[in-house]
């Protein structure tokens, strides 16, 4: 009886610990009519991207799997899995995730010829990724609190004391650890040092993410709030009575990416090249441009509406390659400075 | 050699699978600079984080504590209805309530703004909101367990009413108590959304900060590391702090016996609720507001029974499991307390606080080196809930465990009842309060996890998590807030029997 009792004890636990490791067989796939299928991970939020997938599947009638995650989670999780990846394709929220696989070597050479449309300043010079839509930074304000004349014309300006207390930031967010990055590209290590520093005496409020930024500027809870071009957009497609605008900066100015690559060994590697077209075809950028109020990076593409075009903005024309080498500096300055 | 050598074995098993994210961590950490060990920075953020791990457990332990025992000791009225509400903030994710504390109270909040909130003590009060009812669960679960005898003994021979307390209830629920207080610090340790949302330098914040600028996955480990550092060390103090265990031999609670409040009635029932209207009502009032602010518009709700269904299959299978692997490494450290017993039961609690990530990360690299068939399978995601979650079993299990005389299950197998009949007969009646808090407690966590679901899911399936952080990742707080308010319905529905059962007196089940 004893023996017994500690035999059922064994098995129950090792059947216990063997049901975790995996009862459900993965999604073997009765796949679509055609049989082909692809594997994307995209650091882009389902809501920004779906539809435009959806469409993918359907005219092109391939099976698409799409793991949804946060850019970085997803990085690391790339990195881990190494060449045991099952993904295809990763569809970034910005080109330091990115340009991070290139240097692990975990990104294939895209097709020659797919990224030749876009703007050369957003593609790997390696040709391992290319950006998709770019995303301007820039102040979101409300016009009523203040007159276009007294808006910083430069990034610089907002160190300037009469900005106290009146600016919010998210300056652990990725996007603004760019556009320090690609500051200092463009100005030097010293100039910029000397900025977050004095940014950081004039106590701007410090948020989690952008959204939180562009919701304190509509509640009147700072006046300015450095960020992505369209998060004011979003914010007023949400609520219509959104006052929050945009204001772009003449003096560094920087525009960022999402971007795409395809990763070494792709199982579904004809699939993954379809994608990537996709992505860049006239549809793929209408689609970004109108639904989620970014700007197409194909020459020749329209800016989304009301907005001035690409071309016009005067920003860092610093290549990816010098951007994505040393984010790690930047996350540093900005430490120091105690703004994070 | 000894005498339980197959219990013995099934505890070495989980535990050797609960230290799987820590073999990962070392293998990562060994390649990191060591200079950033003995860094200012590392300092900085470990200390931050004692302070807060420190402050965070006395909140929970006042909390939740003087919950347990106004529900369980004294006449408050509407207990059952009360309890459940008290421990409601269990099933709020500690994003939603930070971004619901900021835009309540925050500098320019929809109510009032608190200064100072934002850092500290924000993260202080939003993290003891949502682990004070681990100690009201554990606690309760003991005291509803623990002997009344002594304490109407301590009454008949003239004690007041805190000798009671103090002389004839603590001691008996001291290591309940003790295993409660090390599950809400190991917790903050492990939080990432509400220090995220309140901006405070903890360790954990430290690794999402160092994958996020510079996807450095050995700096990560290091740091990582040094929380498992401080786990082990707050592991040995609740062993300090644990004391002997007095069992009960037989447990009865009798109402008449509950102190009566008087005129204290309404103070009492404001205790009750004002946590949890802070913990969970403030969220739900947050989350009620972005859907009358944005409506609904059709985006996403269509799918929400299917991620409500997912998360309470996932949630459920989880503790299911955690109990039943949590019982052999409690069992063996209580029937002998050696240095492999304890060895055992140290590794089964070690990688509590490491954050979701980290163990996501180590799940997928062992898997797809060594499981690749079981990679992104809802089998593997359950894995990862027993993994992060098993110690709320066991530091709910094992004090109601320990408490079990031996008196009892002798007289039993003396009175010719085979091991099978004691266990069924006389073990679990006594036991099954324990168990059940356990499982709530793994159950609840695992509703509102998201880090691991998010990686290790298989592609297109949803909890209500996911759905959760889908929306409010990027500012669509109309698509969030119903997968938020479905999150705490149906953690509220399961909160009602588990709460029936896990007090319910032990005494009644023996008898019938």
């Amino acid at each position: 009886m004893r023996r017994l009792f500690q035999l059922f004890l064994i098995v129950t636990t090792a059947v216990a610990l063997a049901a975790c490791g995996g009862d459900d067989a993965p999604d073997s796939g009765t796949d679509a009519a055609s049989g082909r299928k692809l594997i994307v991970y995209s650091g882009r939020n389902e809501n920004l991207v779906r539809p435009l997938i959806d469409r993918f599947a359907k005219e092109s009638g391939i099976k698409v799997e799409v793991r949804y995650a946060d850019t970085t989670e997803l990085t690391a999780t790339l990195l881990e899995e190494g060449d045991a990846t099952p993904a295809d394709v990763f569809f970034s929220q910005d080109a330091g995730a990115l340009a991070a696989l290139a240097a692990e070597g975990r990104l294939a050479k895209l097709p020659s010829g797919v990224a030749d449309d876009v703007d050369q300043r957003f593609v790997d010079p390696g040709n391992r990724f290319t950006g998709v839509t770019g995303r301007a930074r820039t102040f979101a304000y409300d016009p009523a609190e203040i007159p276009a004349p007294e808006l910083p014309r430069s990034i610089f300006d907002v160190a300037d004391p009469k900005w106290k207390g009146r600016l919010g930031l998210a300056p652990a967010n990725a996007s603004f650890v760019s556009h320090v990055s690609a500051l200092r590209v463009e100005f030097g290590d010293e100039q910029v040092k000397k900025f977050l520093a004095d940014l950081a005496a004039n106590e701007p409020q410090l948020f989690d993410s952008n959204t939180l930024v562009v919701q304190a500027v509509a509640a009147g809870e700072v006046d300015l709030g450095l960020v992505n071009h369209y998060y004011a957009l979003n914010e007023k497609s949400e609520r219509p009575d959104s006052p929050v605008v945009n204001a772009f900066p003449e003096e560094g100015a920087f525009v960022n990416l999402a971007g795409v690559g395809i990763l070494e060994g792709a199982e579904h590697r004809d699939e993954a090249d379809e994608f990537v077209a996709f992505l860049l075809s006239q549809e793929g950028q209408d689609y970004f441009r109108t639904e989620t109020n970014e700007y197409p990076l194909v020459d020749g593409a329209d800016a989304p509406t009301g907005l001035p075009a690409l071309g016009e903005l005067d920003t860092i024309q610093a290549p990816l390659a010098e951007l994505g080498k040393d984010l790690e500096s930047s996350v540093r300055f900005i430490a120091d400075a105690g703004l994070a | 050699m000894s005498r339980f050598p197959a219990l013995r074995t099934a505890a070495a098993l989980v535990a050797l699978a609960m230290v799987v994210p820590l073999i990962y961590l070392f293998i990562r950490a060994f390649q990191a600079d060591g200079s950033l060990l003995w860094s200012a920075r590392m300092l900085q953020m470990t200390w931050d984080t004692l302070r807060l791990a420190v402050t965070v457990t006395l909140g929970s332990l006042l909390i939740g504590g003087g919950s347990a025992w106004l529900l369980e000791r004294t006449d408050v009225p509407l207990r059952r209805t009360l309890g459940v509400a008290a421990a409601l903030p269990l099933a709020v994710p500690s994003y939603v309530g930070a971004l619901a504390v900021v835009s309540a109270f925050g500098p320019q909040g929809s109510a009032f703004g608190i200064p100072g909130l934002i850092g500290f003590w924000g993260a202080a009060v939003v993290l003891v909101l949502s682990t004070y009812p681990y100690v009201l669960l554990i606690t309760r679960a003991a005291l509803a367990s623990a002997e009344l005898t002594l304490e109407s003994a301590a009454r008949t021979l003239g004690s007041g009413r805190w000798a009671v307390l103090g002389r004839a209830q603590l001691p008996q629920v001291r290591a309940a108590v003790s295993a409660a207080s090390l599950l809400s610090a190991l917790y903050v340790l492990s939080d990432f959304g509400a220090v995220s949302i309140l901006r405070y330098g903890t360790l954990t914040r430290g690794i999402f900060l160092q994958y996020r600028s510079s996807f450095d996955r050995s700096a990560a480990a290091l740091i990582a590391v040094v929380l498992v550092g401080l786990t082990l060390a707050f592991i040995a103090l609740e062993r300090l702090a644990r004391g002997p265990v007095t069992p009960a031999r037989s447990a009865n609670t009798a109402a008449d016996r509950r102190v009566r409040l008087g005129r204290m009635t309404p103070f009492a029932m404001a205790a009750l609720l004002v946590p949890t209207a802070l913990g969970a009502g403030v969220p739900t009032i947050v989350a009620l507001g972005w859907l009358n602010r944005d409506g609904l518009q059709g985006r996403g709700t269509d799918v929400l029974g299917t991620a409500a269904a997912t998360s309470f299959g996932l949630s459920m299978a989880a503790a299911v499991v955690a109990v039943v692997l949590c019982l052999p490494v409690a069992l063996a450290a209580i029937r002998r307390p050696d240095w492999f017993s304890r060895t055992v039961e140290t590794a089964a609690q070690s990688g509590y606080a490491l954050p979701g990530l980290v163990v996501a990360l180590s799940l997928v690299f062992m898997t797809t080196r060594a499981l690749p068939f079981a990679y992104q399978t809802l089998g593997l995601v359950v894995a990862a809930y027993v993994i992060r979650f098993l110690p709320e079993a066991l530091a709910s299990a094992r004090p109601s465990l320990a408490a079990v005389d031996p008196k009892l299950t002798d007289a039993s197998r003396t009175l010719g009842a085979a091991r099978w009949s004691t266990a069924r007969r006389v073990t679990f009646p006594l036991v099954r309060g324990g168990l059940v808090a356990g499982g709530a407690l793994v159950f609840l966590t695992a509703m509102k996890e998201l880090p691991a679901t998010l990686i290790l899911r298989p592609a297109g399936v949803d909890t209500l998590a996911v759905r959760v952080w889908t929306g409010a990742s990027e500012g669509f707080y109309a698509q969030a807030a119903p997968a938020a308010l479905v999150l705490l319905a149906v953690s509220a529905l399961a909160l009602i029997p588990a709460w029936k059962v896990s007090g319910s007196s032990p005494k009644a089940a023996v008898d019938g």
